[in-house]
């Protein structure tokens, strides 16, 4: 508590203030030493160093391809198709549907439902931060959100809309003519124009500052002693930073977390190789605590139960398991500094206006 | 002399026999930073002539798994840690692509000559 008040101290401002905090510090972390106080205490009071803000802060700009740089014509007409459900076989289910702004941009369901009610195989992963990713989809099939955004729509289980059926639909409301037409000139609706305006609307979906972000940014007692222990745990004896890292806490990877009820092969569908049997896209953690369940599956219901997974080292399924995957043995306090930690990557709410959608 | 010192032997006259014939160069390509990387450039292409033979030393502090199922050769190196690197010939010309099953942004197009 004391060094906290000091390292307060040292944001004043005056040079000197500074430095008189920072000599204390030094001697009140070096009587904490002699007293034997433990690491904990210390990270508890730790600052996050240089490196972690250069290495998790959102960097300002979102990529974008050159071939589909955003616009306001470009975003606005991918934001009325994303919410518009006629993009759907039964004119009932919009990408909305699934990915709900309200749930974290996802459904709160452990596995999607799609076309008819029926139940898929995989839970709806979050699009937050999208744009940042460089595969789309859990087994990483698709590169490209211009590409990821057709697939669904035609997917048989899922909103089950051949596009060659939806595209004359699209032309005969006057309003999506205009708009296509204001967005991509002379490109009219295609395949196309069509993945390109709901791609361009996603990649305006990042995430918005969380605590963490503030604490990075160096604001006082926006993060609880017991998250920014967790950030200590997060990176050191969980070593969840082996896939979870960046701002974005993801490596664009795959791997195999041992769940024990799994029985999909993953990413080996896409590529054949013996490490990606069983392995799944590392998700963003950012709003972590907004899309329940967990996992491809769904199959945990809290950010406990995950930790405790992780704890557990995960067993072998499809005979494999990422050799990142150890036992961990984490005390009870450390699991719930890790959660505390990951509640802190929800950021500010997102204030999204749902359109109205052009009437035929 | 037994059969174990022939053996011994025999192995020695081979590796001999392979690196003067072939006169083969070595290369190391480190994984760091999920981008391959030759004497501290990241590089996404990279030549080599037929023989050569690549050392894949992973210098990031997670797994990686390098592989290729290129035509021209297909092996999958499996998972190792940081420190530990993995050797691929390449005898015949062609081209082959690269990359990491477990990050697969990590991609390079090796040119055999």
């Amino acid at each position: 508590m004391s060094l906290g008040y000091l390292s307060g101290l040292s944001r004043l401002g005056p040079s000197n203030a500074g430095s008189f905090a920072k000599a204390i510090g030094v001697a009140a972390i070096g009587i904490a030493m002699a007293l034997g106080a433990n690491s904990a205490v210390a990270q508890a009071e730790m600052k996050p160093s240089s490196e972690d803000v250069k290495k998790y802060l959102r960097p300002a700009a979102i990529p974008q391809p050159r071939k589909n740089m955003m616009t306001p014509e470009r975003v606005a007409l991918g934001k009325v198709l994303f919410f518009d459900p006629r993009l759907s076989g039964s004119n009932f289910i919009s990408c909305a549907t699934c990915h709900n702004p309200a749930m974290g941009w996802s459904d709160g369901q452990p596995t999607a439902i799609g076309h008819g009610m029926g139940v898929l195989a995989r839970s709806t992963p979050t699009i937050l931060n999208t744009a940042y990713q460089r595969f789309q989809m859990w087994d990483g099939r698709k590169r490209s959100l211009e590409k990821q955004a057709l697939g669904p729509i035609e997917a048989g289980g899922e909103m089950a809309q051949p596009l060659e059926s939806l595209l004359p639909e699209l032309e005969a409301i006057p309003a999506y003519v205009e708009m296509f037409e204001a967005a991509y000139p002379g490109e009219g609706i295609t395949k196309a124009t069509l993945g390109k305006a709901l791609a361009s609307f996603e990649r305006t979906i990042v995430s918005t500052e969380s605590p963490f972000d503030r604490w990075l940014k160096g604001v006082d007692g926006v993060m609880s002693e017991s998250a920014i222990r967790g950030f200590a745990v997060f990176k050191g004896k969980a070593n969840c930073t082996a896939c979870h890292d960046g701002f974005n806490f993801t490596d664009n990877g795959f791997h195999n977390i041992g769940l024990p009820d799994n029985k999909d092969q993953g990413r080996y569908g896409i590529k054949p190789i013996a490490v990606l049997k069983g392995a799944f896209k590392t998700p963003t953690l950012r709003d972590v605590a907004l899309t329940a369940p967990y996992m491809h599956n769904g199959q945990y219901q809290t950010l406990e139960e995950v930790v405790e997974h992780y704890d557990s080292g995960g067993t072998k399924n499809m005979d494999n398991l990422d050799p990142n995957m150890k036992k961990l043995h984490l005390s009870q306090q450390e699991k719930a500094d890790l959660v505390a930690f990951m509640k802190a990557l929800t950021g500010d709410p997102m204030d999204v206006i749902v359109p109205q959608l052009p009437i035929k | 002399m037994n059969i174990k010192s022939w053996k011994m032997i025999g192995a020695v006259a081979f590796a001999v026999v392979t690196s003067t014939a072939a006169s083969a160069a070595e290369y190391t390509i480190e994984q760091k930073n999920k981008t391959f990387v030759v004497n501290g450039q990241q590089v996404e292409e990279f030549t080599i002539k037929a023989g050569d033979t690549i050392h894949f030393l992973n210098d990031d502090p997670f797994f990686h798994n390098i592989f290729s199922l290129s035509d021209l050769k297909t092996f999958d190196l499996g998972s190792y840690p940081a420190g530990q690197m993995k050797d691929v010939t390449f005898d015949a010309p062609g081209e082959a692509e690269i990359e990491c099953a477990i990050h697969p942004e990590m991609y390079l197009v090796l040119t055999v000559e």
